[in-house]
C-alpha cells in the first residue's frame, strides 16, 4: 500500500534520514521506534509530505506522493493523521472538528457527515461530546476525538505520530485501547510511539531507526526478543 | 430665542453678566442657534459613512495582504509560486510606502493631486483612510496568522482540506481571535483620523465645527463638543467590540 524507496531528508547540513526503504501492506500495523531524533517522527511526517522529502519516492496506492503533479490534498484524505499534540481545532465544536474536512472535501453531505461522526464517537465513548469545545476535555478524550476525526475521513491508512507522549499516565491506557480495536479490526497503521508494550502486543512488525538509518526491522518477537543489531539491543536496554 | 438674543446683545456691549448667562450665549450659538445641530449630526452621518468604507476597505486589503504574504513566506523551498513572489514584493514596497508617509501627507497627495479633479471630498478620503489602515492591518493579521500553531495548520492540511479552506476555516478565525484587541485599535485609531478628511474638504465632524468656529469666532464650545462626540463614538465602538469579542471568547469556556 505504501511503498518507501530510498528515502533521504535533510535539514541543511543534517541528515535525519538516510536512505531509508520500506513497505507497508494493507491491514498492516507497522510500530515505528527509536531513540529521541533518530527520524521517526520525520519518517512518519514524509509519509503524507508534511515534511518534502530532499529525495528519494514514496508511493501511496502506486501514486507518487513526491511527483509535484500530485494532487496532495486528494491523497491526504485517503491518509489520516494523529498528532502527538492533539491539534483539534479550539475554535469549533468537537461534531464540527470531525465533520469540517468530510464535509468541504466533499466526501460526505452534512447529514451523513454528523450521523457517521456520532457513530464513531459513540465507538470510542464520547458521544455526549459533540457538542463540547476541545478545551473542556482531557488530553485522553481529545486524543480521542482526534482519532475519530481521522475515521471520518474513511482513510486507508493511519499514521500515528507519538499519540501517547503527550497524555497523563493515567490517560495512556484509554487511547491505546481506541488504537488496539482499530488495529484488530483491520486498520493499516503507522505507529511512532514509545510504548513498548504497545508495540509487543499489536504490531505486526516493529522498525527500529537510529541516526537516520533503518537498523533493524521484524516481527515483535524478533525485534524484542532476539534483537541483533548493537544500537538495537542497547536501546532496549534502556526503554525496557 | 429671545433669551439668547437678549442675553447676546449684553455681552456684546461689554456689560458685566452672570457667568450662566455666559455659557447659555456660547452654548446657544455653538450648538442650538440657526440649528446648528444639523451641522454636527451630519457631520457624524460623514464620519461613519468615511469610517464604514475605509474600514471595509482596509480590512479587504489587511486580509489580502496578510494572506498572501504569510501564504508567500510559508511555501517550501524549491517549490516557489513566482505569482506569489511578484504580489509579495508589491505588498511590501506598499506597506514600506504607507508605513512610512505620514497620513496627512497621503492625504493632500490623494485629494490635490492623484484626484485633484473629484469633488466627492468624503469618497477620496474615505479611500485614503482605508488604503492607509489596510498597511497597519495587514500587519496586524500577518501577525496573528503567524501566531497560530503551526500544527493547527498541518491537522487542517494532513485531514485533506485545501490551503484556503485550512486558513478560512482554522487558522483566520482563530487568529482574528489572538488580534481582536489590536485591530480594535487600528480601528479607533481609523475612526478618530476620519477628522483629518477636513483638510482636504471633506465635510465631516470636525470640518462642521471649524466652520461655526469660523462664523461665530468662538472655538472652545464647538471644539470641546466635537471632542465629546468623538468620545461617545469611540465609546459605543468600543462596546461593540467588546460584545464581538465575548462571542469569539465562547470557545473558551470549561
Amino acid at each position: 500500500m505504501i511503498d518507501v524507496k530510498d528515502l533521504t531528508k535533510t535539514f541543511g547540513s543534517l541528515t535525519v534520514l538516510d536512505h531509508v526503504s520500506n513497505h507497508i501492506d494493507k491491514g498492516e500495523c507497522v510500530v515505528v521506534i527509536g531513540p529521541s531524533g533518530s527520524g521517526k517522527s520525520t519518517f512518519l511526517r514524509c509519509l503524507n509530505m508534511l515534511e518534502i522529502p530532499t529525495s528519494g519516492e514514496i508511493l501511496f496506492d502506486g501514486v507518487s506522493m513526491t511527483d509535484p503533479k500530485t494532487d496532495l490534498n486528494r491523497m491526504r484524505q485517503k491518509m489520516g493523521m494523529v498528532f502527538q499534540h492533539f491539534n483539534l481545532f479550539p475554535n469549533m465544536t468537537i461534531l464540527r472538528n470531525i465533520t469540517l474536512a468530510p464535509i468541504r472535501t466533499g466526501l460526505l453531505s452534512k447529514e451523513e457527515a454528523e450521523k457517521n461522526a456520532r457513530a464513531l464517537l459513540a465507538r470510542v465513548g464520547l458521544e455526549d461530546k459533540a457538542d463540547a469545545y476541545p478545551a473542556q476535555l482531557s488530553g485522553g478524550q481529545k486524543q480521542r476525538i482526534a482519532i475519530v476525526r481521522a475515521l471520518c475521513m474513511q482513510p486507508e491508512v493511519l499514521l500515528f505520530d507519538e499519540p501517547t507522549s503527550a497524555l497523563d499516565p493515567e490517560m495512556v491506557g484509554e487511547v491505546l485501547d481506541v488504537m488496539k480495536k482499530l488495529a484488530r479490526d483491520g486498520m493499516t497503521m503507522v505507529v511512532v510511539t514509545h510504548e513498548m508494550g504497545f508495540a509487543r502486543e499489536v504490531a505486526h512488525r516493529v522498525v527500529f531507526l537510529d541516526e537516520g538509518k533503518l537498523q533493524e526491522e521484524g516481527t515483535p518477537q524478533e525485534i524484542f526478543g532476539n534483537p541483533k543489531n548493537e544500537r538495537l539491543r542497547s536501546f532496549l536496554a534502556k526503554v525496557l | 430665542m429671545e433669551q439668547f438674543e437678549a442675553w447676546s446683545q449684553l455681552l456684546k456691549s461689554g456689560e458685566t453678566v452672570s457667568s450662566f448667562q455666559r455659557f447659555y450665549v456660547y452654548f446657544y450659538q455653538a450648538f442650538i442657534y440657526k440649528d446648528r445641530w444639523m451641522q454636527y449630526l451630519q457631520g457624524v452621518l460623514t464620519t461613519l459613512y468615511v469610517t464604514a468604507l475605509a474600514l471595509l476597505l482596509g480590512v479587504v486589503l489587511g486580509v489580502l495582504v496578510s494572506v498572501v504574504r504569510t501564504a508567500h513566506d510559508q511555501q517550501r523551498l524549491g517549490h516557489r509560486n513566482p505569482i506569489l513572489g511578484i504580489l509579495n514584493i508589491l505588498f511590501k514596497i506598499y506597506v514600506t510606502v504607507i508605513r512610512g508617509t505620514p497620513m496627512m501627507v497621503q492625504l493632500l497627495i490623494m485629494g490635490f493631486v492623484v484626484f485633484s479633479s473629484s469633488k466627492n471630498f468624503a469618497l477620496v478620503g474615505a479611500l485614503t483612510l482605508g488604503i492607509n489602515s489596510g498597511a497597519y492591518q495587514a500587519e496586524i493579521i500577518r501577525g496573528g496568522l503567524m501566531s497560530v500553531d503551526a500544527g493547527q495548520n498541518e491537522a487542517g492540511r494532513s485531514l485533506g482540506l485545501t490551503y484556503m479552506d485550512t486558513m478560512r476555516f482554522i487558522i483566520i478565525p482563530q487568529a482574528i481571535k489572538a488580534i481582536l484587541p489590536s485591530l480594535g485599535n487600528e480601528f479607533i485609531v481609523l475612526l478618530k483620523d476620519t477628522s483629518l478628511i477636513s483638510v482636504i474638504g471633506g465635510k465631516e465632524l470636525l470640518y462642521a465645527a471649524r466652520g461655526i468656529v469660523s462664523r461665530t469666532y468662538e472655538a472652545m464650545y464647538p471644539f470641546l463638543g466635537t471632542a465629546a462626540i468623538y468620545l461617545v463614538l469611540v465609546l459605543i465602538f468600543t462596546w461593540l467590540l467588546g460584545r464581538f469579542e465575548r462571542r469569539l471568547r465562547e470557545s473558551d469556556r470549561r
